[in-house]
């Protein structure tokens, strides 16, 4: 991969080591059609279920990959299928409901009629109707049928990819995602429930702020006044070979609040005046042996892996446009969660989400770079915490995992950071 | 006080009283008062219509004490970081819904406004609410409020209670 130093030249200045995203990949339609193309119909896998939000035969979720419209469903047979949710007739959406069950899938518009797999059963007044109408006598009905995509799951997580050439879940996603989500995934799981928010701003945006342990700390006082994430933590900021993954972890229990205090003298994300009257908020358990408290695992294209405390949570784009796209999270606990432990991580789930005392500002920055980027497309970034390259590191002061999945972005879709 | 022993219609405008005071102090931004309104023990729940549709327990916000609703006012005070924006909740169709000698059950309709920073006001938030509320020293306090929203997809965030 190309991980060699960038330098920048600016006329008259200096080369400086650094890393610059031009900001029209955040605002340019063009580029926003071409990411729909190449990367969420292009050759990745998408995140688009849990299993266990699918259990029976008959289940059924409407989703998205990128902003095309996709059902998932789970056949007689316990098969999952991933089909398009457009009419192979005039391509109305065949399902309407966010989720439910049923037998088969039926388009409203003319009630063609699918099994689960997506194959066309049948559609009305098919030899016409008192020997007028009808379809024509060579329409073969086994041509006609929802547009598969293939499937592929690890550990109860769906993906599925538009594309036959994508090598097959597990070498795509590489040994570093495969380690987290066998961790976090160790045994079966239940759902706790949906959260959905909508963000005026690129969906590249968010890939970079869970990305980036540099801003965790700062942007978000409450993890770091409680001690939840603190960039003086023992933790690593991790990169796959492709750069297009990362994971960011960290260990709360190597906290030390006098020394954190000093590194973190003088600014605002320190607030030790602040204590919490109810701590059972923050009241957890122990949960993996390895004491990572902390886990964020970015996956390409679509798709964050999260461990807070004991809120274990899915997080999935789903893109409006190139200002704005909507962030799903869907909180999963273990199916053998006692009831103390439920309890648990439903108080956590104040933490994370849209009302995530945690988690709400990520939104807000995310809309504050859309807003100032406006207008001036040619302008750049420049990512340089931790040495300005897509590199490991054994520290959370870095950006390196944002340089990773804009060399891999840049592969796809082509920009030239250099100028 | 016994709420056996108010008319309907008594028990109907203190019901009502208490909803507009919460909303006051919500739309005022004296939130600091806002947990006063509550019994010590409370639960109060905003929760997405599409969970508590499927028995789901997962809620945007959840406390169950009124130390975390204090808890929650603070750390919006001091810790979250969050755009200039002004609430206004309408409430409708308030009606009583069980009565007992200590405890009132109602349930009524919300709306709640968002204006932004550049004066732009938008629907943010419609629901129901599902209150308990009894009478706790010297006033009517909500024991339980849960409010459950149709609004399942939030804009942005959600940083002041419901
Ligand atoms: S568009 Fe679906 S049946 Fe006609
Ligand atoms: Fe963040």
């Amino acid at each position: 991969m190309e991980s060699a130093e960038i330098t920048i030249g600016v006329e008259g200045l200096a080369p400086e080591t650094g890393y610059r995203v031009p900001y029209r990949v955040f605002t340019d339609p063009e580029i926003y059609q071409r990411e729909q193309r190449e990367i969420f119909r292009g050759a990745t896998w998408n995140f688009v279920a849990l299993e266990v939000e699918i259990p029976n035969p008959g289940d059924f979720k409407s989703t998205f990959i990128g902003e095309t419209p996709v059902i998932v469903t789970r056949d007689g047979d316990g098969t999952i299928n991933v089909v398009l949710n457009r009419c192979a007739h005039r391509g109305a959406l065949v399902c309407r409901q966010p989720r439910g069950n049923a037998a088969s899938l039926e388009c409203v518009y003319h009630q063609w009629s699918y099994d689960l797999k997506g194959n066309l059963l049948g559609l009305p007044f098919r030899r016409g109707m008192r020997g007028q109408g009808g379809m024509p006598a060579d329409f073969d009905i086994s041509r006609h049928g929802l547009d598969r995509l293939r499937v592929e799951t690890i550990c109860g997580l769906v993906f599925a990819s538009f594309s036959d050439k994508v090598e097959p879940l597990r070498l795509y996603l590489g040994p570093l995602a495969v380690g987290h989500i066998e961790r976090l995934f160790n045994r079966p799981i239940k759902l706790l429930g949906d959260q959905r928010q909508y963000i005026h701003g690129n969906w590249k945006l968010y890939a970079e702020n869970v990305r980036d342990p540099y801003h965790a700390s700062l942007l978000h006082l409450f993890h770091t006044t409680f001690g939840l994430y603190r960039a003086t933590q023992q933790g690593a900021s991790r990169i796959d070979a492709t750069g297009r993954h990362s994971a960011l972890h960290s260990v709360a229990s190597s906290n030390n609040d006098a020394a954190d205090k000093s590194a973190y003298a003088g600014m605002r994300s320190f607030d030790t005046g602040f204590s919490l009257q109810d701590p059972s908020l923050l009241a957890g358990r122990k949960e993996f042996v390895d004491g990572i408290t902390l886990v964020i695992l970015a996956l390409f294209p679509n798709l964050v892996v999260q461990q807070i405390a004991n809120t274990l949570a899915v997080r999935q784009i789903v893109t409006h446009g190139t200002d704005a796209f909507e962030l799903v999270w869907t909180h999963f606990g273990y199916a053998d969660d006692d009831s103390d432990m439920d309890q648990i991580r439903l108080k956590q789930a104040n933490l994370i989400g849209p009302a995530g005392l945690i988690s709400m500002e990520d939104g807000e920055a995310v809309e504050i770079v859309q807003a100032a980027i406006k207008g001036d497309s040619e302008r750049r970034s420049f990512i340089a915490m931790g040495g300005g390259q897509a590199v490991d590191s054994d520290h959370l002061v870095t950006e390196g995992a944002i340089i990773g999945f804009w060399q891999n972005y840049e592969r796809i879709i082509g920009f030239d950071p250099t100028k | 006080m016994n709420f056996r022993t108010l008319t309907a219609a008594e028990l109907h405008y203190e019901i009502s009283a208490l909803q507009v005071e919460y909303a006051d102090l919500l739309d005022d931004d004296r939130l600091e008062d806002w947990p006063e309104l509550f019994t010590e023990t409370c639960l109060y729940q905003v929760i997405a219509r599409e969970n508590a549709d499927r028995g789901l327990g997962v809620a945007a916000i959840f406390c169950t004490s009124r130390a975390m609703l204090v808890d929650r006012v603070v750390s919006l005070r001091r810790a979250n970081i969050y755009p200039l924006r002004h609430h206004r909740h309408i409430l409708s169709a308030v009606r009583v819904t069980a009565v007992a000698d200590d405890l009132v059950q109602a349930q009524s309709s919300y709306l709640v406004l968002q204006t932004r920073a550049d004066g732009a006001t938008e629907i943010y938030n419609a629901g129901k609410y599902l209150d308990h509320i009894v009478f706790a020293y010297g006033r009517l306090r909500f024991s339980r409020k849960i409010a459950i929203f149709d609004t399942n997809r939030v804009d942005t965030l959600m940083v002041t209670p419901i």
